[in-house]
């Protein structure tokens, strides 16, 4: 870890006051300044010395503010600073947003649950071991243009859709896979006081040539808040999520589905994202086609499968996760039809 | 302990479940662990360690870390390197330098340590050091190019070769044949690697997390050109060890040096990613594991060859076979094993080092055998059980398998089962049931002990001694207060501190046994003064007995008639102080010498399996249900039951414990344990505990622990044998096994992954 400064913000506008930026080019993740919510991704980071912040600025007295839980008739508004705990826990989005409920609370551990925030559980990092270790020399991620160790070293836990050739690692999330499922957006602040909504589907980046460059966040931006839009689909929705042990672990494969089924079975929309092996947030646009308007049984789950992984890339320890992705899919919208709501 | 005439008392606390007297002090942060101790105006240590696994220093670039502010002193092998002298292993021989010189033997190696006002700045300066290395390709694993091959010399270990196995394997009615592996595996003890050393007057004492404090002395006083007896080292308390603290390390003498070159102590936490590469840890294996067998199920042949990963120079490797050769009856016995040497850390001991990989073959391949012959596993091991040693014709000294098997089954359900893999389901998953046999052989050592009594009736037990988690303050407590007639509550006991009786080392399951013998060889001493002065005093109630007749308990000193005189009377008549009796114990088949040799820093121990008289195991049989997932393969446990014949319990609390932890261990060790290696770079990738993952509570449902009652008169005078790691042997394969139950797949690998069963 290096010498920082450490600001603290009580409200909107000093956060934004504090943390604009020099130079608002560049990406985020790579600015001087950074802001410190939970700080269970940043603070790890820097002392791996992979993030090397100059200032940081605590965000948390932004809570009363953005750390809202509100749901109405056209959806749900979570403020950027909602602990992910509370969110879990949350009676109205256990029973509407079930997906979201599920996500979170199969995410970490109790202890880093009360301590994270949204904003910074949607920002976290990927666990690629080779990024999170500076002893290794190449990582266009953390170094760019000096490589991927990855590629053909240990990399079972690592991505197979959405993948570059300069970059294997996954965005390790749960709860991002649900936002982006269920057509989430995402309110940002610049440093002048202006306000962008974006699609969530649209906050991160995938890696191209650029892995270095996670969102499209602009140095200084601050994350206020997500909407998810209501529709029939939120209630009949889980989260199913792969993994070598029980609990506090990352998945290996996870799938986000909600459903909004017909009386006969018939889907009349899908809603599904994909974890665990994808380079960014991921929603399966294809795999939602592929079911709408059809029956939801085994065989139109695995077609629904099928292309959700179409263009699945796979490296030395992957080969397997396509397969386990699309079981896990098919298990998750089969699961998703048996809820009763 | 209700069997020696000489303390026969119903009050006796031995055997009984006992709450550890350290427990309080644990739980209320008041127990001291080394890196807790208290020095004055420390300095901090921060490692700097090597990013490749073979070649040489070629520069260091120091100036941006010695120019921030608070550093005190960068040791290099340019800076310090002559300063001392690498470790003695405990076991394998020579082992890889550190800064002794430019060469890098292994990832993660010490090749530095930068010295600061604090912690943060250490850590600081060491991440502003720029080392340029010549590079030389570095071979990973077996296989790898460069790996070197050679079959294991007899010496610390031995192989077998009873009748003639390859021929009764080419000819017998039935073989089974597989090739099977164990990855690398790291303890990751919670407490990390600490190490605190301060310089008073030429004298040095070191704080450190140690299962042999006079090891670690001894050791460093070797790499420092120092008198063994101008080291101390103290470890009251230890967080975890499993092995990982046995033996010393380079780390302690370089912080030692570390605390004469800035003349100030020096405390050093190594972080968790460098406890993957500064100590040992347990090895890669591979296994060729054949057996023969008629079709009734009696073996004929068992060949067990061995491959074990080490470092370039260490000959580390362990006795499985020596375990695996006993196991059962059988006419024709072949084992051998081959060391390979790649650019590697050095090995070592972790939790019953050569049980835990070697039985996994030999109880998956009886799986095997009992599924091709139609008999069930447990009667095929009651086919082939025997009370006598196959590789010598020795007798056990006790050996209740079977008994373990059926007490085991019965609690367990097997009779349940439908042998039929794939034949057993719940809901959406395959359920399998396995059981494996588990087995660690007795072992004891010589160690001293020092007692003393007050008028009072308050004793105090000195011994060098180690409690690392097992309990090991409450057994001495125990052992003392059954011996005097004492409640344990009345004794205290002073551990972990090399300026006591010198104790052996805390592993092979070997210190119940090694210092409940040596604290009672010492109380019986202080007993017979005791009573010789109250029967040849003129006047007092037991003037004129049998002194030894004389029973002490209950805080009275007791005749067969009667007669009686309380302690107090009986010790003040000796002295109005403290009686105090210092006593060496040397267990039978050990030479005279072993007390020297102990002194001197190694440990003198007597293993079962190497014994003249009897061959001395604990045994126990383990039961485990698998669930795996139809669709996505996921495999949990939900259920395991284990059964051990261990001997006489000294505490079957903390028995209880010890059982239950390493039959989680085991499970960890089949389905989830593994350090990755980079093969092209022969570097450790997942080492810290967010990836290199153990059971948390999710994984671990009902395990339950069934301690079968045993008399063993042949093992050791007070019939115990250990127990501290027999509990996690054989869960690997009868978790295996129950995969297969459930699946119909045999996975020879560990760790079972979802992938292998898609
Ligand atoms: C051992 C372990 C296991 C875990 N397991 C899981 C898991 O299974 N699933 C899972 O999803 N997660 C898991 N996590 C990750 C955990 O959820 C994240 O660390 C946490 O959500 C981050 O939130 P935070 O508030 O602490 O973020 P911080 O660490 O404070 O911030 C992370 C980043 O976001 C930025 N940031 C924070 N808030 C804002 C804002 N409002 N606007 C702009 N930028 C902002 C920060 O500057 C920083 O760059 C695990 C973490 C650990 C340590
Ligand atoms: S996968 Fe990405 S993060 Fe991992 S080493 Fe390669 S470039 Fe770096």
């Amino acid at each position: 870890m290096r010498p920082f400064s450490l600001e603290t913000a009580d409200d909107l506008a000093e956060a934004l006051r504090l943390g604009a930026q020099e130079n608002a080019a560049g990406a985020h993740v790579r600015a001087p300044m950074q802001y410190l919510a939970g700080g269970t991704n940043l603070l790890d980071l820097m002392k791996l010395d992979v993030m090397r912040p100059e200032r940081l600025v605590n965000i948390n007295g932004l809570q009363r503010q953005y750390g809202m839980i509100e749901a109405d008739g056209a959806g749900l508004t979570l403020g950027a600073l909602a602990r992910m705990s509370a969110v879990a826990d949350d009676p109205v989005v256990r029973r509407d947003y079930r997906v979201l409920s599920d996500a979170l609370r199969l995410a970490a551990s109790q202890q880093l649950r009360n301590m994270a925030s949204l904003a910074g559980n949607v920002l976290q990092r990927t666990r690629c071991n080779y990024f999170r270790d500076t002893s290794w020399g190449a990582c266009n991620k953390r170094e760019p243009g000096s490589g991927c160790a990855a590629m053909e070293g240990v990399n079972r836990r690592l991505a197979v859709l959405g993948v570059s050739d300069r970059c294997i690692a996954n965005y390790p999330g749960d709860f991002a896979n649900a936002l982006a499922a269920l057509g989430a957006e995402v309110t940002v602040l610049d440093g002048a006081g202006g306000t962008r909504t974006l699609p969530f589907e649209e906050l991160h980046r995938l890696p191209g040539d650029t892995p270095h460059i996670e969102t499209n966040l602009k140095p200084g931006e601050l994350i206020t808040g997500f909407r998810v839009p209501a529709g029939p689909w939120t209630r009949r929705s889980l989260y199913l999520k792969i993994r070598d042990r029980e609990s506090f672990d990352f998945a290996l494969t996870s799938a986000a589905v909600a459903l909004d089924l017909g009386d006969d079975g018939t889907v009349r929309e899908a809603r599904i994202g994909i974890g665990g092996l994808v380079a960014k947030p991921w929603r399966s646009h294809e795999a939602e086609a592929a079911l709408r308007g059809r029956r939801l049984d085994e065989a139109s789950a695995a077609e629904a499968a099928e292309a959700a992984f179409a263009d699945a890339v796979v490296h030395s320890e992957t080969a397997f996760k396509p397969e386990l992705g699309r079981r896990t899919l098919v298990r998750a919208l089969l699961e998703a039809a048996r809820l009763t709501i | 302990m209700a069997e020696d005439p000489k303390t026969a008392t119903a009050g006796s606390p031995f055997g009984k479940p006992q709450v550890r007297i350290d427990g309080r002090a644990k739980v209320t942060g008041r127990a001291l662990y080394p890196s807790d101790e208290p020095v004055g105006n420390p300095a901090y240590a921060f490692l700097l360690t090597s990013a490749i696994a073979r070649g040489r220093i070629r520069r260091f670039d120091l100036g941006e870390a010695r120019a921030v502010e608070g550093v005190l002193d960068i040791l290099t092998h340019e800076t310090a390197g002559g300063e001392a002298k690498p470790p003695e292993m405990q076991s394998g021989g020579k082992t890889t330098t550190t800064l002794e010189s430019d060469r890098v033997w292994h990832d993660g190696q010490i090749i530095g340590v930068v010295v600061a006002n604090s912690y943060e700045i250490a850590r600081e300066a060491a991440f502003r050091v720029r080392v340029h290395y010549e590079k030389e390709a570095p071979s990973a694993s077996f296989g790898s190019p460069g790996a070197e091959e050679e079959v294991r010399e007899p010496g610390e270990h031995k192989d077998y070769r009873v009748g003639n196995a390859d021929a009764e394997l080419a000819s017998a009615e039935v073989t089974v044949d597989g090739w099977y592996g164990t990855p690398t595996q790291h303890h990751n003890p919670i407490e990390l690697f600490t190490t605190t050393c301060a310089w008073e007057n030429g004298k040095l004492t070191i704080w450190e997390p140690s299962q042999f404090v006079y090891g670690l002395r001894g050791n460093v006083a070797g790499q420092l050109g120092i008198d063994p007896e101008d080291v101390r080292v103290v470890s009251r308390f230890v967080g975890g060890a499993f092995g990982s603290k046995g033996g010393a390390t380079a780390r302690t003498a370089w912080i030692a040096v570390a605390a004469r070159r800035v003349n100030r102590p020096v405390k050093l936490v190594a972080t968790r990613d460098q406890g993957f590469t500064i100590v040992t840890y347990r090895a890669e294996t591979r296994h060729h594991l054949q057996l023969a067998a008629t079709r009734d199920g009696r073996l004929t042949a068992l060949r067990h060859e061995g491959w074990e990963l080490t470092s370039r120079p260490s000959d580390y490797n362990v006795s499985g076979t020596e375990t695996t050769a006993r196991m059962y009856a059988c006419p024709n016995i072949l084992t051998k094993v081959n060391i390979v040497h790649a650019d590697r850390n050095t090995p070592g001991f972790m939790r019953a080092p050569p049980d835990t990989p070697y039985m996994f073959p030999l109880e998956c391949a009886m799986d095997e055998l009992a599924a091709r012959l139609g008999i069930d596993p447990i009667e095929l091991r009651r086919i082939n059980d025997t009370q006598t040693d196959p590789t010598n014709g020795q007798t056990f000294s006790s050996r209740h398998l079977m008994d373990c098997f059926d007490r085991g089954a019965e609690r367990f359900g097997w009779s349940r089962r439908d042998p039929r893999p794939g034949s057993m389901s719940n809901g959406d998953w395959l359920v399998g049931l396995g059981c494996a046999s588990a087995a660690y052989p007795s072992n004891i050592a010589a160690t001293a002990a020092r007692v003393s009594l007050r008028p009072d009736g308050h004793a105090r037990v000195q011994i060098a001694a180690h409690d690392i988690g097992t309990g090991a303050y409450t057994v001495v407590a125990i052992m003392a207060a059954d011996q005097l007639g004492l409640a344990p509550e009345q004794v205290t006991v002073e551990m972990g501190d090399s300026s006591l009786p010198p104790a052996s080392l805390a592993a092979g399951s070997s210190h119940t046994a090694t210092i409940t013998h040596a604290v009672a060889k010492a109380c019986g001493e202080l007993r017979d003064r005791i009573a010789r002065a109250a029967t040849t005093s003129n006047n007092g109630p037991l003037a004129g007995r049998d002194p030894a007749t004389l029973v002490l308990s209950a805080g009275r000193l007791t005749a067969p008639d009667g007669a009686a005189e309380p302690l107090v009377d009986a010790v003040k008549r000796l002295t109005p102080g403290a009686l105090e009796v210092y006593a060496e114990n040397i267990p039978k088949g050990l030479s005279p010498e072993a007390m020297e040799t102990l002194y001197k820093g190694k440990p003198p121990m007597s293993r079962g399996q190497n014994r003249e008289d009897v061959t001395a195991y604990a045994f126990g049989a383990q039961f485990v249900e698998v669930r795996v997932h139809s669709r996505t393969r996921e495999i949990r446990v939900p259920r395991m039951v284990g059964a051990f014949a261990s001997g006489r319990i000294v505490n079957p609390l903390t028995a209880h414990s010890q059982y239950m932890g390493g039959m989680i261990w085991g499970l960890g060790a089949a389905l989830l344990e593994k350090t990755e290696i980079d093969p092209r770079h022969a570097r450790y990738v997942n080492d810290n505990i967010s990836e290199y993952h153990i059971p948390v509570n999710a994984d671990v449902r009902r395990v339950e622990v069934i301690m079968i009652p045993e008399t063993d008169r042949d093992v050791n005078p007070l019939g115990v044998k250990g127990i501290g790691e027999i509990g996690i042997v054989g869960v690997n394969a009868a978790i295996a096994n129950a995969v297969f139950h459930a699946t119909g797949k045999r996975i020879r690998q560990l760790p079972i992954r979802i992938e292998d069963l898609l």
